[in-house]
Formats: C-alpha cells, structure tokens, sequence
C-alpha cells in the first residue's frame, strides 16, 4: 500500500501527461524487475486503468468511524464533508494520527483482508476496520479510504496505462490493449499470473484469439468541420463509407469453439444480460466476431422476418434500453416488452482469423456475407435471429448527405458515422494517419433554460457550486401564474472562470439550503443542449434530456425571455418540429 | 456596554469613538495589519503597531499614521486601547480595548504558532473576543511549521538538481518573507516578483533577517535560473512574468491546499499547505484562553465555529465584515471554503 500510495500522490500532483508517464514507467518498471511484487502490481494495473470493485465499507460504517474516533458532533463532520466533497478525503482529513506505521502490501490489502470482509456482518467488519485504521500511516489513508468507498478515481487513461506497459515490457502496445480488454471487468480478484500474463514476452502464434477474449473497440472522432470544408478535408464521398451513428450499446459479438459471449464498448462481459443473442449461435459459424449496436426494438419486430436490412424504424429510443441495464433478473415480461436487436457494421475475425488489417471496404463485403448467410439459414427454418446490418448510406455528395442526416433524429440515431473505405480497424483512439473513423453528428437540440438549484462539486471543483438544476416556464409570459419547471441537471460546459462566476452568484442569490443542494432566486438563464429527449414519467417535467450541458452562458437574456416546457417539447420525436 | 458594534463603515467602538480595520473611509481608524483588506484607504488617521507603518504607509499613500508599541496604552475618549502582538505577519496586532472595567479584544488576523518574523501571539484575557476563523473547520490543522518548510526546502532541492527552477506562489506580503525567512538558501539564488520585494525591504529594515534575494532586472543568467527559487504572488500565475523561467516546477503556499480539489483548481505541481491564520485547534484554544463568555465571529467559517462555540457554553455570535477578500488576502484558488464571503 505504501508504493500504492506514492504512486497514487506522484500521479496525483502531476499536472501534465507527460509527468505522468513517467510515474506509470517508474513504478511499472520497479514492478516488473520484482516478481515478489507481481501480486500487488496486478491489482495497481487493475485501479490505474479503471477498476473498482464493489464497495467494501458502507458509507454508514464509515461516518460511524468519523463520529466515534474524532468525537466532533455530526452536523460539523457533515459540513466538513460539504466544504471536502469527498467523504474518504474527509475522514483523512478528521481521523486522529494513527499510533504506529504498519506496511502492508497491496495484494495483501486486497485479497486478504478488503474482499474478505464481504462475508462479515458489520460489527465485525467495524472491528477490524478500527484496527487498521490506528497503524495505517498518515499518507496511505486517502487511497486506502478511495478505495474501500469504491470511488477511487486516478487521472490516468486506459491508454496511458497499456502504452506504459508496453514500454516497460517490450510488449506491442496493440497486443497490450488486447491484453487488457476486460481486466478492469467487476468482482476479479487478481494475482501474480494476471500481472505476469500483461507483461510475457510477445509469441506471434497466440493471436489472442483465445476464449471469449474481445478484440479492443476502434474508437471513432468527432467530425466538427463545416460543410464547405468537406471536400478537402475528406475527399469525395465516393471514398467513404457512411452509415448511421445508432445511439444503443456499443457490442462485439463473438462466437469460438461452440461458445459465444457478448462484450460492451465499456469492457463488460454482458451475454447474461441479453439472452435473446443466444439464437444467433446456431447460424454463426465458430470463429467470427462481429461489431455492432445493441438497440431495443418494437416487439413484433424484434426478429425481423424478412431480409429487409434497411428497416429503422423499429428501433426504440435509448431509455428503452436504459430500462434493461442494471437489472440481475431479467423478467419474462421485459424480455418480450423491451427486444433487443445487434445491428452489425464491422467483422474483426473471420474464419478463424483476425481480419482486422483488411480494408474497411473488404470487412464489410465480409460482413454482408456472413450476416445475410446466418439470417437466410434462419429465415428458411422458421427461426428469425435479432441480427441486422447497418444500411450502408449512399448520396453523391456532402451537402445530400447533410441533409439526410436530419432524419437520423426520427429514429433516435445521432447522425452519421464516417468510414474511410481504406482504413484498418484500428485500436481506440489513436490518431494515425488515414486510419480515421469520423463521428458527424448532428448539433444537440437545445432550450434556454433558468439555473433554479445549485449543488457543490467533487474533486476539482469540490466545494464549488458546479452541478445545476436548470427549469424552464409552464407558461408563456401573458400567463401571469406560470412558474419554473425543473426538468434537467448539467455540470459540464462553462469555463474555469465562468464557474467562478455563477458559484459567487449563486451565495449572493441563495433562497434556502436544503442540505448540499440551494435553491436560488432565478437569475441566470443558460443555452442548455442536449443529444435526444424522450417523454418520461421518473420525471416531474414529464420529460428527461440526454447529455445536457451548457452551451452558452445566456447573461444577457432576462430569466423572463426563457424558454417554455411547450417549446422543450416541441422537440420531441414526432411531436412535428 | 458593547465595546465593539457593527455598522457599515466598519466595527466601531462606541464610547471610544474609533472603528477597527474600517472597510469605508472613517475619521478614526486602528489597523490590525496591513493587508489590504484590513487596512483601506481613505480614513482620516490611523493608529497600528509600529512595523505596521511603513506597510500602511505603502498602502494608503499620504494618510496620517501613528505607530504605538506592542502593549503602550493609548487613551481615547476614557477607551484604554493597546495593540499586542497577533502573530499573522510583521506588524499585526490584536487589539485590546478596556472601558469601565469590560475589556474586549478585536483579534484581528492571527496565528498560534511562533513563525520567526514578528512576535508571537500573546494570549489576552477578556470579557468579548472578536475572533476570525478563516479556517474555521476541523479539517484544517497544520503541520509544525519546520515539516512544510523542509518540504519546501527538499521540493526546491529535487528542481535544482533536474535543472528547472521553482516558482513559489504565495502572498506577496507575510507568506514570502515567513517562506525566505526560512528556505535554505545555499540551494540557489532567490528571485522575487516585484509585488515581493518592497516588502522584503520593510522587513529587513524592521530587523528580521531574509536572505539575500534578486529581481529580475539583476540579470540572471539561464545556469541561476534553473537553480532558482522563485517568489511571486498567486496573480503571477500563468502571466508571461513567469516565461522567463521555462519549464519550471510550480508550488503554492496556503492554507487552502490542505484540501485535495483546491490542489486540483490551482493546477499547480505541489501545494503546501502553510498559513498564517489559526488552524481549528488553534482558534479553539485562543478563544479559551481568553477565558471570554462572549465571542464574536468574524469571517471564514463563520457558521460552524459559531454554533460549535455555542453548544460549548460562550455566547457566540457572528458578525458580518468586509474582510477575507479573497482575491485582496489570503487568496484563496476559489470561493472553495464554506461561506466564504456571504454574510452568515
């Protein structure tokens, strides 16, 4: 724990990329040279790249231990975690100084005494914690309390991780990508042999095709450029393949040796959740993989009949999907009710294969092959399979295509997706030269909207009002009795400064405190843009937003010229904008 | 009687007809120190304790300012007033009024622990203390000054021998001179900003001992540079004053950097949570070794150490005041603090 921890403040204090590559290699290479240390490294790849196991110490356990070893008054240990925003930084912050220095390595941390306490009742696990915490030297506990609260969060990514492990090992920094697609997966408990399985020496045969192991997903940009820059910038459309951006689950689909198992985009092994890809097994042959969009569709639907490839309009908005996430049984009545079809557009191994350098252009003819083969075979005994491909869009120019990307909205796509007819399939998202996929989507919809509620921030921005309510009118002005309806939270989209700004107005415009959250008297009015809207019913407004942020600062609106809940659900799908 | 009230100008003080640290002009003002929040333009004549005068004199340009020693007792209006020492920086003082037998003392800012460049606070025995809490939360309690300033020294030493120097954000008045006061200076040259080194001058000429330090305009070559501490005020930030320094290694010193996300906002390579306000073990044991029944509150944190004091038997009270500006004092990387700067 204590190399963990230095670890954990190096990277902490480093403000730059570069500082912390160079604290990754450090302790990277440390770790490599010492197989005693393979264990604890297992796990420090396991946190560094993402990984949280499941909260080990209850919220309610540990402001126990706050309130018994500081013995302050709970209202003032709540408002030093206000001020914090983080509770494992405030009971580092409160605890008394331990009496003596015990060190403990990680692995040991981890596999024998933190995951072991899962099978404790919370007297004894209380007992113990106490225990630990009066030897756990001063540095160690803000990590140690991350981690036991499951929100330990490192600035590093995933990328930065697997590049600093193909440094040090000498491993190809693709090979490591796929070494690590899954090893953040929830509930492992990790040993010497996982660390020792990153770093072995590259053998060409073991493509990696090994098991249920996923390829990693290429990951595409975002296309910002206007239209009358397109043609230099992308070439003809000719060259290109274009195909909508579905607003699903990003899913690989693979099938080995009579097994297969579905991967999302966030490197979860997700087959259990969504039996019905089941039926694809027996019309798939063993060793493909395919990439795709996991999307709900309208029951009758579900597993169209006939070859029609192009068939959209079926496909349900993403909070039918959200409705299925998360649940541990899947009740038949959701299985029927909620369908979900994958919508194949890439194939990464074929026959056995990795077929991943091959032309964009070639893996789709691939593709269309083996998903037309699978749903005919199907098709002609009876049993209709919930696969599809993605329509391949055609158009002969940029500006067509602008303006068919309007529809994607009638379908809840978020636009296009843009395919150089060249391009490998690539790793993340590195840029590299040609090897582009493009994301062109379509401008978020957006309302003008009254900042109504003002909560503090974590992290960076703990103790800063950041999160907001925003509302807007359920009424036009001549109605003299509208008032705001709140309907959405954003945090994200002003500035450092801006931030400034409105937490200095929000003290000086406080109505009430209700706990962490303020009311404040309406009188900022923000542009709030948001990816889809959907009707809902978990939602006083009646309506919930996808990505809401803040586009624009609107300080000279006056809160009275904000917009109406008519106008927000004038943008509803279908509601005839 | 009440020998501190609130009014808009300021605290005042009734029967002695004078305001304490006034935020509007008045015609009779006791300063504190000389920060700038505390000590405002404009008034038409002030007392301070002497090390204050030259700091004030800076400040306010050709106001009348009257120096008194730590503990000389001045007579106004039948107000006995005396100034003692506070312990925040040079000059500061609390100050200690006593009329018909009631004493009060308006602590102005203050810190327990003996920082080496001006006296000692000095515990005083009264009826009503006015205390600040600008830290007035049980999350912020420092370090023993010795443990940061070698932090400091042994950061400073780690950038010399890679080569880039180490630019030090801190108060131009009082926080730089406590950090020269004690870095080791045969690591490198020391550099100041300018908003640092007239107040250098005021402290060696009032007797404590800095080491030697340069300007900018001294010429540096790039072989001092890289080994350089440099001391410039947080505005200093990311202005192209600090280019001249390439890639350097940034710090800052405050008592806010004890809590991670203000670490985080500020962006800055290290943060060294050094301040000269009272931690809240110190503001708790200088309010009881007043031995006061009545404590008022003044700015920070106010909410929090008011109701903690009322549930432990004082009668305490917040008072609303101008100070703790954060962008004039301590500077603080944002309005990161409870109630920083609303009126309780």
């Amino acid at each position: 724990m204590k190399t963990f921890a230095a670890l954990y403040r190096r990277l902490d204090a480093a403000t730059s990329t570069h500082h912390k590559n160079q604290a990754l290699q450090d302790y990277l290479r440390a770790a490599v040279a010492d197989p005693r240390l393979w264990a604890s490294a297992a796990w420090t790849v396991y946190f560094l790249a993402g990984g949280k196991p499941r909260q080990m110490i209850s919220t309610k356990l540990l402001r126990q231990l706050a309130l018994e070893q500081t013995g302050l008054p709970e209202w003032l240990i709540e408002e030093c975690y206000q001020s914090v925003g983080d509770l494992a930084e405030t009971l580092a912050l409160l605890l008394p100084p331990p009496e003596g220095g015990e060190d403990v390595s990680l692995d040991f941390w981890m596999s024998e005494r933190l995951l072991a306490l899962r099978s404790l009742d919370d007297s004894e696990r209380y007992k113990r914690l106490l225990q630990w915490i009066r030897v756990l030297p001063d540095e160690e506990r803000l990590p140690f309390f991350k981690l036991t609260t499951g929100a330990l969060r490192i600035g590093v990514s995933k990328l930065q991780v697997i590049q600093s492990l193909s440094a040090v090992s000498g491993v190809d920094a693709k090979r490591m990508a796929q070494r690590m697609m899954g090893y953040t997966q929830a509930g492992r408990t990790l040993r010497a042999e996982d660390f020792a399985a990153l770093i072995a020496a590259d053998d060409e045969a073991g493509q990696g095709a090994v098991g249920g192991h996923p390829y990693p997903f290429f990951l595409a940009h975002s296309f910002q450029a206007p239209l009358d820059e397109m043609p230099a910038l992308l070439g003809p459309v000719e060259n290109w393949l274009v195909e909508w951006k579905f607003d699903g689950i990003r899913a690989q689909y693979i099938q080995r040796a009579g097994h297969w198992w579905l991967w999302s985009r966030g490197e979860e092994l997700v087959s259990e959740s969504f039996p019905e890809m089941a039926a694809l097994q027996s019309w798939i042959p063993d060793g493909e993989v395919l990439d795709g969009e996991l999307l709900v569709v309208k029951p009758q639907a579900a597993e169209a009949p006939a070859l029609d490839d192009d068939k959209l309009s079926d496909i349900q908005p993403f909070a039918s999907l959200q409705q299925r996430l998360g649940r541990k049984v899947l009740a038949a009545k959701i299985l029927l009710g909620l369908p979900v079809a994958f919508i194949a557009y890439d194939i990464l191994e074929h026959g056995g294969a990795d077929v991943r350098r091959r032309p964009q252009s070639e893996r789709r003819r691939v593709l269309e092959e083996v998903v037309r083969d699978a749903r005919a075979r199907a098709g002609a005994m009876g049993k209709p399979i919930p696969l599809r491909l993605s329509p391949v869009l055609r158009s002969p120019d940029w500006a067509s295509f602008q303006a068919l990307r309007e529809e994607a909205r009638t379908f809840g796509a978020e636009g296009f997706m843009l395919k150089s007819e060249t391009t490998e399939y690539g790793v993340g998202r590195r840029r590299s030269g040609a090897n582009l996929w493009w994301k062109w989507k379509l401008d978020p919809m957006s309302v003008d909207a009254v900042l109504v509620y003002a909560q503090r921030g974590n992290g960076r921005r703990s103790g800063v009002y950041s999160d907001y309510t925003f509302a807007v009118w359920s009424g036009p002005p001549e109605d003299e009795s509208r008032l705001l309806v709140p309907f959405a939270k954003a945090y994200s989209g002003l500035s450092d400064e801006e931030m400034r700004q409105v937490d200095a107005l929000i003290r000086k415009t406080t109505v009430e405190n209700f706990g962490p959250v303020r009311s404040v008297r309406p009188t900022m009015v923000f542009e709030l843009g948001f990816e889809g809207i959907a009707l809902s019913k978990r939602h006083k407004s009646g309506i919930a937003t996808r990505f809401p942020r803040m586009l624009r600062w609107r300080q000279d609106k006056p809160v009275a010229e904000a917009d109406t809940i008519e106008q927000l659900r004038a943008l509803l799908p279908g509601a005839g904008a | 009687m009440d020998l501190i009230v609130p009014r808009p100008e300021g605290l005042y003080c009734p029967p002695g007809d004078f305001y304490v640290d006034p935020w509007r002009p008045v015609s009779r003002a006791v300063i504190t120190h000389g920060h700038s929040d505390h000590a405002r333009r404009g008034s038409e004549a002030y007392l301070c304790q002497h090390d204050s005068v030259p700091i004030l004199s800076r400040r306010l340009g050709d106001a009348a300012v009257q120096g008194v020693d730590y503990g000389e007792t001045v007579d106004r209006n039948g107000v006995k007033v005396s100034l003692h020492p506070a312990g925040h920086i040079l000059g500061s003082a609390q100050i200690r009024m006593e009329f018909r037998g009631e004493v009060w003392v308006a602590s102005g800012d203050y810190k327990l622990e003996a920082d080496g460049t001006c006296p000692a606070f000095a515990p005083l025995r009264c009826d009503a203390f006015i205390t600040e809490s600008t830290f007035g939360l049980p999350i912020y309690h420092w370090r023993p000054q010795g443990e940061i300033l070698d932090g400091i020294n042994r950061w400073w030493r780690e950038n010399a021998d890679r080569g880039r120097a180490s630019v030090m954000l801190a108060y131009s008045l009082g926080k730089a001179q406590r950090i020269l006061r004690h870095v080791d200076p045969e690591i490198g040259p020391i550099v100041c900003h300018g908003a640092v080194e007239p107040f250098n001058a005021i402290y060696r000429e009032r007797g404590v001992a800095l080491p030697r330090t340069l300007m900018v305009s001294d010429g540096l070559n790039k072989k001092q540079l890289e080994r350089a501490l440099v001391l410039a005020p947080p505005s200093a930030a990311g202005s192209p004053w600090l280019r001249r320094f390439g890639g350097h290694s940034d710090a800052f010193a405050s008592g806010w950097m004890q809590v991670r996300g203000n670490r985080r906002r500020r962006g800055v390579d290290q943060g060294f949570a050094l301040s000269d306000h009272a931690d809240w073990p110190g503001l708790l044991q200088a309010i009881a070794a007043t031995g006061a029944t009545r404590a008022f509150v003044t700015h920070g944190g106010v909410a929090p150490l008011v109701r903690y004091l009322g549930e432990n038997g004082l009668d305490a009270r917040a008072v609303a005041v101008d100070y703790g500006d954060e962008a004039l004092e301590d500077d603080p990387p944002s309005a990161g603090e409870v109630g920083a700067g609303e009126a309780p």
